[in-house]
C-alpha cells in the first residue's frame, strides 16, 4: 500500500509535470540506476522539484536534494516534506567548529544513494550560473567511482519569478550532460571552473 | 442513404466511428506489415515520419471518440486540457517578459477556464465577444499596472496572440459540438468530424501539391512551400470532400461544398501564419527544443483547427440565423 509520502510525491510530481512539462534531456548519459551526484544551476525554489520529476520514477527514490536545516525543519509540514517525501539531507549553514559540513553528505554518498546539489550556493537570476563552491570538488576526491553529472535547468525563472506566489505554466526542460571526472592532480579551481563549463555547455540554443 | 437515416443519432454516431477506427486499423496494419518487410535503414526517416504522423491520427482519432462518449461536459472538458497545452507551448515560445507574469495568470487560469464554462453553458453570444473585447482589454490593463513600459505593445501582442489561437479558436470545436440546429439535435460530433476530414484534406492535398507543382513561394522566408495555387488546389480539394460528405451534416451538397471551403482555406492560412510566429520565435516546431523525450509538439497539430474552427462556427451560424 502507498504511504501517505507516496501519495504526496506522485501528487507534487503530478504538478509539477502539469505547470513546467518536467522534461528530462538526457543528453551526454542515460537515466541508469547508477550512484551519481547531479549538480546543477540555480535560479528558483522549484529547481530541486523539477530535476526530481525529470528523473524516472525508479530512480527518484535513490536520489536526494540536500536541504537547510533551520529553515525546512522549523514546521512540522516542511520537515515531514523534506524527510518523508523527498528524503533530504540536511546540513547546518552555520559553520561550527567541530563538524564537516560535507559529513551528512559523506554519509548518504557511503550509503550508496545519488544526491542533487547546486554547487553555486545561492540562487542566482543573472543567466550564467556563479562560480561553483568548494563542496564538489571535495566530494569528488573523496568518491571517485560516484559519477559527477553536469545538469542545466532551464526555464524555471520564468514560471515563478521572484516575489511571486502563483507559477505560470511554462515548459521547463533539464538537460544531463556526460559525466565529468576529477582528473589526477587537477587543481581545485580548475575542476570547479570545468565543472561550472560543463553546466553552462548544456544551455540549449535557439537555432 | 435510406436505412443510414433510419437509425438513431447514437447509432449513426457510433457507425462514424466504427468506420473511422476500422479504417484506421487496416492503414496502420498495412503500414506495419510494409516497415517489416524493409530493412532497417532504408527508408528510415520516412519510416519515422509515417509513424509518427499515424500515431497523430490515431491520438486525434481517440480524442474525438471520447470527446463523443463523454458528452458534452466532458468534451468540454477535454479541449479545455487542449487549450492549457497548447498555451502552455505558444507561451514558452514566445519569451515573456517578467512584468508579464500577472497577465500570464489571467490568461491560464481565469481567462480559459471562463471561456470553456461559457461553452458549457451554451452562451454562445457572450462566448463569442468574451475573449475578443473583455480580455483584450483586461490583459493590456494588467500589464501596465505592472508599470515595465518596455515593448508594451509586444508583449501584449505575444499573449493575446497566445490567447486568441489556443483558447478562443479551440474552443470552438467544443461549442460545434454544443450547437443545436432543428432537426439535427445530438449530430455535433458529425459537424466537428466534417470540420477536422476537410481541414486535414487540405493541408495534406496542399503539402502533396506544393512538392509536385514546384512553384515558387510567395513568402520563402517564412514557409518555402507556400504557393497560392497549392493552397488553392489543398482548399478546392477539401471542398468536393466536403460536398462529398453533406449528408453527415445540417447542409445541402451545394452549402457544404462551400462551408467546407471557407473553413479548410482558413486553416491552411492558418497554419502558414503559425509558421511565421515559429520563424519568428526561431523554432522549427512548438515541441519542445530539443525533441528527445516528452516533447508534444501539439500546437502543431491543432494550428490549423484552432483557425478553421472559429471561422466555420460562425459562418455556420450566421447562416442558420440568417435564414431564420
Amino acid at each position: 500500500m502507498a504511504s501517505k509520502a507516496d501519495l504526496m510525491g506522485l501528487l507534487l510530481t503530478a504538478l509539477v509535470r502539469l505547470i513546467t512539462g518536467a522534461q528530462g534531456h538526457w543528453k551526454g548519459c542515460p537515466p541508469k540506476a547508477e550512484q551519481r551526484i547531479y549538480f546543477a544551476n540555480h535560479q528558483s525554489h522549484l529547481d530541486w522539484m523539477l530535476i526530481w520529476a525529470a528523473l524516472p520514477s525508479d530512480l527518484r527514490a535513490t536520489t536526494r536534494p540536500i536541504a537547510a536545516r533551520d529553515y525546512w525543519t522549523s514546521s512540522k509540514f516542511k520537515a515531514w516534506l523534506t524527510r518523508e517525501v523527498f528524503h533530504a539531507v540536511y546540513v547546518s549553514r552555520q559553520r561550527s567548529e567541530d563538524q564537516d559540513p560535507l559529513e551528512p553528505l559523506v554519509e548518504v554518498l557511503d550509503a550508496g544513494d545519488s544526491l542533487v546539489i547546486f554547487p553555486e550556493g545561492t540562487r542566482s537570476n543573472k543567466g550564467l550560473p556563479q562560480p561553483f563552491k568548494t563542496g564538489l570538488y571535495h566530494l569528488a576526491e573523496q568518491f571517485p567511482n560516484v559519477q559527477l553529472i553536469p545538469a542545466w535547468i532551464d526555464n524555471v525563472n520564468r514560471v515563478m519569478p521572484k516575489g511571486e506566489v502563483v507559477p505560470v505554466p511554462i515548459l521547463c526542460t533539464v538537460t544531463f550532460g556526460a559525466p565529468i571526472q576529477l582528473e589526477p592532480g587537477e587543481d581545485k579551481r580548475a575542476f570547479l571552473e570545468r565543472a561550472r563549463e560543463a553546466v553552462v555547455a548544456l544551455r540549449p540554443h535557439l537555432s | 442513404m435510406g436505412h443510414l437515416r433510419a437509425l438513431t443519432v447514437d447509432q449513426q454516431v457510433g457507425l462514424l466511428f466504427v468506420i473511422l477506427f476500422g479504417a484506421l486499423i487496416v492503414v496502420s496494419a498495412i503500414s506495419g506489415l510494409v516497415m517489416l518487410r524493409r530493412s532497417e535503414e532504408e527508408g528510415s526517416s520516412r519510416h519515422i515520419r509515417v509513424k509518427a504522423e499515424l500515431r497523430a491520427i490515431w491520438a486525434g482519432a481517440i480524442v474525438f471518440w471520447l470527446a463523443w462518449v463523454s458528452g458534452a461536459l466532458g468534451a468540454t472538458l477535454l479541449f479545455a486540457v487542449f487549450s492549457f497545452f497548447a498555451l502552455r507551448e505558444f507561451i514558452t515560445i514566445a519569451h515573456t517578459r517578467r512584468s508579464d507574469h500577472r497577465s500570464l495568470i489571467l490568461s491560464f487560469f481565469i481567462v480559459l477556464p471562463a471561456q470553456y464554462l461559457l461553452v458549457g453553458f451554451r452562451t454562445f453570444d457572450l462566448f463569442t465577444v468574451f475573449i475578443p473585447v473583455y480580455v483584450f482589454i483586461a490583459i493590456p490593463v494588467i500589464s501596465a499596472l505592472a508599470g515595465d513600459p518596455e515593448r508594451f505593445l509586444e508583449r501584449n501582442a505575444k499573449i493575446q496572440w497566445g490567447v486568441m489561437v489556443c483558447v478562443y479558436g479551440l474552443s470552438h470545436a467544443p461549442a460545434l459540438l454544443l450547437l443545436e440546429f432543428k432537426n439535427y439535435e445530438g449530430r455535433g460530433a458529425f459537424l466537428v468530424f466534417f470540420l477536422v476530414v476537410v481541414v486535414a484534406t487540405a493541408q495534406r492535398t496542399q503539402e502533396g501539391a506544393s512538392r509536385w507543382l514546384r512553384r515558387r513561394p510567395v513568402a520563402r522566408h517564412i514557409d518555402r512551400s507556400f504557393s497560392y495555387r497549392a493552397w488553392a488546389i489543398g482548399a478546392t480539394t477539401a471542398a468536393i470532400v466536403g460536398a462529398a460528405l453533406y449528408w453527415t451534416t445540417p447542409f445541402k451538397a451545394g452549402q457544404a461544398l462551400v462551408m467546407a471551403f471557407i473553413a479548410a482555406g482558413a486553416g491552411s492560412f492558418g497554419e502558414f501564419v503559425m509558421k511565421a510566429l515559429k520563424k519568428d520565435a526561431g523554432v522549427p516546431s512548438w515541441g519542445n527544443r530539443s525533441a528527445i523525450t516528452g516533447a508534444v509538439g501539439l500546437l502543431d497539430r491543432v494550428a490549423p483547427l484552432c483557425f478553421a474552427a472559429p471561422v466555420f462556427f460562425h459562418s455556420v451560424r450566421w447562416y442558420f440565423q440568417f435564414r431564420g
